[in-house]
């Protein structure tokens, strides 16, 4: 093992990029007619970033294997945090159902979901680095899946949909990259599936016969087949069940993502006023800190869960399109060290953090225009908020690191 | 993991192509939200920033004939609120309530107001006192959704003098805007709810306007918007009347407090509408943004009806007045003339079958003509002239007077006369055996099956005045129009117009004379079968013109239970003196 000298500059600099556009976002974001708490909120968002930017270079100095080393530490004190959550978390300003904050003498310190996430990519990454070939069957997954199952859970209890998502989304990021056959996959989705699908009897009917020809010829263990078939009409049949069992605003949320103008002023008013946003920004937006719908306060969650929507009022599509640009040279560069990483552990690693920032974007950017349901997740390194931006940061710095140990030269374009 | 680098660079591959599709369409989604649909969402931003707020328009002034003010419009407040829904309405309410007072058909109003159109800035008060305005203006803050207007409110600088013609405005009510007739309209805007104001609503109501302001999401104003979508509101254009304000205003004051009745002036050439009063009358004033409840239920529980038009609204007997009518239809008929006698002289009473039929002066008229009979006003002359024309002639005469119709002026709700359609409504009325021929004399001297609105009676005298013309009475300057009722030779028309003059000069009206004018016309006392202490209260008419050469004015008077015609006449007679005499050219004329 040796220490290369030359960083990812690429990568560095579209991290800071992405930063301090989104700290010019937050400063906009804050900028309304009638001045709300959010005013302010950008200079602390930049004192969060130069903590991140901070660990990013101390990670960056240190090496895979002490990662590697921490990791299970980590994840037994993640454990330990999310178990302590549900006991005394207390709840966010807007959302005071959700004990997703970690607070302590009533002051908050933030929420442990965002730095879970990072440490579960880890957990993952070393459970499935030990392995020389990739799972061939679902029995095989039980480690990984219990990896991913147990945070999972706790997090779904607080109840915090959104980041649940985006464990799911890292699960099956990382067990691709690891070699895990796609039908494998499928059939590993295929309850979910049936989750969603049971809501019409033909699309899971149709759904079931697509799953019986998978199975019948992946031809798993006979034993798999059998609860996989079984679990698909089990989810297909208590799906109505767990419906009633959510609360009305989750319900809520899902309603309007069918239709959100079935409820204009309530549920629907979020992303009707971001679509309104979004659509009169027009190719060039009305300027920055300029969004009229922003700034009369028609624009909600302006500052965390909507921020795409002000870019897209006020830079209009090109700084939408400058945006995603930026996301996909940031994602371009993560698989790229991915998959030149010297080892299982980092590269896998590397693509987990690559996974879960995409279901980020893409869940958040999404949202905003309802093409996804509200979950409330967060935009990398835009969206306001402390633990965010230095979850963020401290998967830079683990990319930085990974990529510095990787073959060829780190600070290359291509 | 699988690390053979081939297996690494195929996955990578299939990452790299997910990502970039993925990204990929997340923009070609910003490209239809933001280029292809732009104009829509702009639209919507802008409908979402921009509240609508309805600017009244002022109504068309009202004026009368030398154009002076009747009706004008002076600057007040109205207070609205702009909810989002009835709970945060009821709510908004509830804290009002709390500042200034609100009573519960106000709030109710509001709330109904807001259910019909919840587009619309929801109207809480349409005339609001500077108080109160004062009183929101300090708690603004914490009514964000408020919105205080000035606005035009309707004022008749001649408050009750001019009530019974001009009408009053008022909220136009949810059974109106469910009729077709007010389709276009919205709850809170105002209507005209009687007399002309209502009759020329549509006219008189201009075209509501629009400002814009730009509100932030709690529904505070911001700013009065930049983009220029306002639209002013259009007055409505200027009423003109045949009114003569000045005589309007000495009408009601000879009727004053203590006279009951109704008294109309028109010109009979063109039937312009000089004057209009029904006493007694009422603030309209009061009127204006909401009837207070306590003065409502004083008009209604007064037993003098004030509410009641009495001059088109109002049908009472019209007595010896109608006798003109007898004598038109029976020289018309040719079965008398202005010279001849009927065969039983008056001795103060009629023997008819087995009945007596008293005349009104017990002492008897003798044996008279015509032209004196109408002078003295005798009861037995005109019973024969009736039994003379016959029950069906006379009937149809009277129809074809007009005497059973609406006279058509410009008010709502006028009142049609009351008179049989023919002789078989006596059979249906009575049954065929049940009545006799007496009905014919009841008739003759205008009683029995006959009541007349007052201004019925002044459309049939203008045609008296002129040459049987009966002009349709309009208080709004117009086209005239005019009906031929009747077709006399000039002479008989002239012996008509001397006999009515001689009822001042020499008849039962002498205390009706005027210096200087020559007055025409007939007095009438109707038995109304009210009697207060043994003694009947009978209705007093009189219906005239002058100069009795050339008639320029047309009077109709009826005082309810006002005693004898006389005094009627006497009323009538002050009311055209002082037409005549402030009239530069016709005190001219009459010098000369």
């Amino acid at each position: 093992m040796f220490r290369k000298t030359l960083a990812d500059y690429p990568l560095a600099v579209t991290a800071i990029a992405l930063s301090l556009f989104g700290v010019a976002m937050v400063y906009s974001a804050g900028q309304t007619d009638v001045p709300t708490f959010v005013a302010p909120l950008w200079k602390s968002q930049l004192m969060w970033l130069s903590l991140g930017i901070l660990c990013a270079w101390g990670i960056g100095n240190s090496s895979v294997r002490l990662i590697e080393w921490a990791t299970w530490p980590a994840y037994l004190l993640m454990l330990f945090t999310l178990a302590s959550l549900l006991v005394l978390g207390a709840g966010t300003g807007a959302n005071g159902h959700m004990r997703s904050w970690l607070a302590i003498g009533g002051h908050r310190l933030g929420q442990p979901a965002e730095i879970a996430k990072i440490v579960v990519v880890l957990m993952l990454a070393k459970v499935l680095a030990e392995r020389r070939e990739a799972p061939k069957s679902l029995l095989e997954l039980w480690k990984p899946g219990l990896v991913v199952g147990i945070p999972f859970a706790m997090i779904m209890l607080q109840p915090d949909l959104g980041s649940a998502i985006v464990f799911v989304g890292i699960f099956f990021g990382m067990l691709f990259w690891s070699g895990v056959p796609w039908p494998l996959l499928v059939l590993l989705a295929s309850p979910v599936v049936s989750l969603v699908l049971s809501f019409s009897t033909g699309l899971w009917g149709a759904w079931f016969l697509v799953l019986i020809a998978l199975v019948l010829w992946y031809k798993p263990y006979l034993l798999e087949g059998i609860v996989l078939v079984v679990a698909n009409v089990a989810t297909g049949v208590i799906a109505p069940i767990l419906w009633e069992k959510l609360a009305p605003y989750q319900q809520n949320r899902l309603k309007v993502f069918l239709d959100p103008s079935a409820d204009p002023r309530a549920s629907g008013y979020h992303v009707l006023q971001s679509k309104i946003a979004i659509g009169s920004g027009g190719l060039f937006g009305n300027g920055f800190t300029l969004g009229t719908q922003k700034r009369s306060g028609f624009l909600p969650e302006q500052h965390t869960d909507f921020i795409f929507a002000v870019v897209g009022e006020e830079l209009g599509f090109i700084g939408v399109v400058l945006a995603l640009a930026l996301f996909l040279a940031l994602l371009l560069r993560a698989t790229r060290i991915a998959s030149r990483a010297n080892d299982p552990f980092g590269s896998l690693a590397a693509f987990g953090l690559m996974s879960c920032w995409l279901v980020h974007v893409v869940v958040n950017v999404g949202m905003t225009l309802n093409l996804m349901p509200i979950t409330g997740i967060p935009l990398p390194f835009f969206s306001y908020g402390g633990s965010f931006m230095l979850a963020s940061w401290l998967g830079v710095g683990i990319l930085l690191r990974i990529s510095g140990e990787g073959r060829g030269q780190a600070g290359a374009l291509l | 993991m699988s690390v053979h680098p081939n297996d690494i660079a195929r996955r990578s591959r299939v990452a790299r192509l997910t990502l970039g599709a993925l990204l990929l369409s997340l923009m070609v989604a910003f490209f239809n939200a933001q280029v292809l649909q732009h104009d829509r969402y702009k639209l919507q931003s802008q409908e979402n920033r921009l509240r609508a707020l309805p600017l009244p328009a002022p109504r068309g002034i009202i004026y009368d004939r030398y154009g002076n003010i009747i009706a004008e419009n002076l600057p007040g407040y109205a207070v609205s609120l702009a909810p989002v829904n009835v709970d945060s309405l009821k709510s908004s309410l509830t804290h009002l309530a709390s500042v200034i007072t609100l009573t519960p058909d106000q709030i109710n109003a509001a709330i109904r107001r807001f259910r019909r159109d919840p587009n619309r800035p929801t109207l809480i008060m349409s005339d609001a006192s500077m108080s109160v305005v004062s009183v929101l203006e300090e708690h603004r803050i914490n009514f964000p959704r408020l919105i205080i207007q000035s606005v035009p409110k309707r004022f008749y600088p001649d408050g009750p003098a001019v009530a019974s013609f001009v009408g009053y405005t008022g909220e136009v009510t949810d059974a109106d805007l469910n009729s077709p007739a007010y389709a276009g309209y919205k709850p809170g805007q105002l209507v005209g709810k009687g007399g002309i104001e209502k009759e020329y609503e549509k006219l008189l109501r201009g075209t509501e306007g629009v400002r814009y302001d730009e509100v932030d999401a709690r529904g505070r104003q911001v700013r009065q918007a930049t983009a220029r979508l306002d639209l002013n509101p259009e007055p409505g254009p200027p009423l003109y009347t045949n009114i003569d304000l000045d005589l309007q205003r000495y009408v009601a004051g000879v009727f004053g407090d203590s006279l009951v009745g109704g008294a109309i002036a028109i010109d009979p050439r063109d039937g312009g509408v000089l004057a209009l009063y029904s006493a007694p009358s009422y603030d309209v004033n009061k009127f204006t943004g909401g009837i207070p409840a306590d003065y409502w239920k004083t008009l209604l529980s007064d037993e003098r009806r004030p509410l009641v038009n009495k001059v088109t609204q109002g049908r009472y007997p019209p007595g010896s007045t109608f006798k003109l009518a007898t004598a038109v239809t029976g020289l018309e008929d040719g079965v008398v003339t202005m010279d001849e006698h009927m065969p039983v002289p008056c001795t103060g009473g009629f023997q008819f079958g087995n009945r007596y039929f008293k005349c009104w002066d017990k002492k008897g008229h003798g044996s008279i003509s015509l032209g004196r009979a109408i002078e003295v006003s005798c009861d037995v002359y005109f019973y024969q002239l009736g039994l003379k024309i016959g029950l069906a002639k006379m009937i149809a005469g009277g129809i074809s007077l007009g005497l059973r119709d609406k006279t058509g002026i410009d008010l709502p709700d006028e009142k049609r006369a009351l008179w049989p359609y023919a002789v078989d409504y006596y059979n249906k009325t009575y049954g065929v055996r049940g009545w006799s021929n007496a009905v014919t004399l009841n008739l003759a001297i205008g009683q029995g099956e006959n009541s007349q609105t007052v201004v019925n009676m002044a459309k049939f005298y203008a045609a008296l005045a002129t040459d049987g013309s009966a002009p349709t009475p309009e208080i709004v300057k117009r086209t005239p129009v005019k009906t031929r009722i009747f077709k006399l030779p000039p002479d008989q028309m002239e012996g008509l117009r001397t006999a009515l003059a001689g009822v001042i000069g020499q008849g039962t009206a002498q205390s009706a004379r005027i210096e200087g004018i020559m007055l025409a016309g007939k007095t009438g006392t109707a038995q109304t079968g009210k009697f207060v202490n043994g003694v009947e209260l009978n209705h007093a008419w009189f219906v005239g013109f002058a100069p009795a050469d050339k008639p320029t004015i047309v009077v109709a008077v009826m005082l309810e239970y006002g005693g004898h015609g006389g005094r009627a006449a006497h009323v009538a007679s002050s009311i055209i003196s002082h037409y005549l005499k402030v009239s530069p050219v016709t005190a001219v004329q009459s010098e000369g």
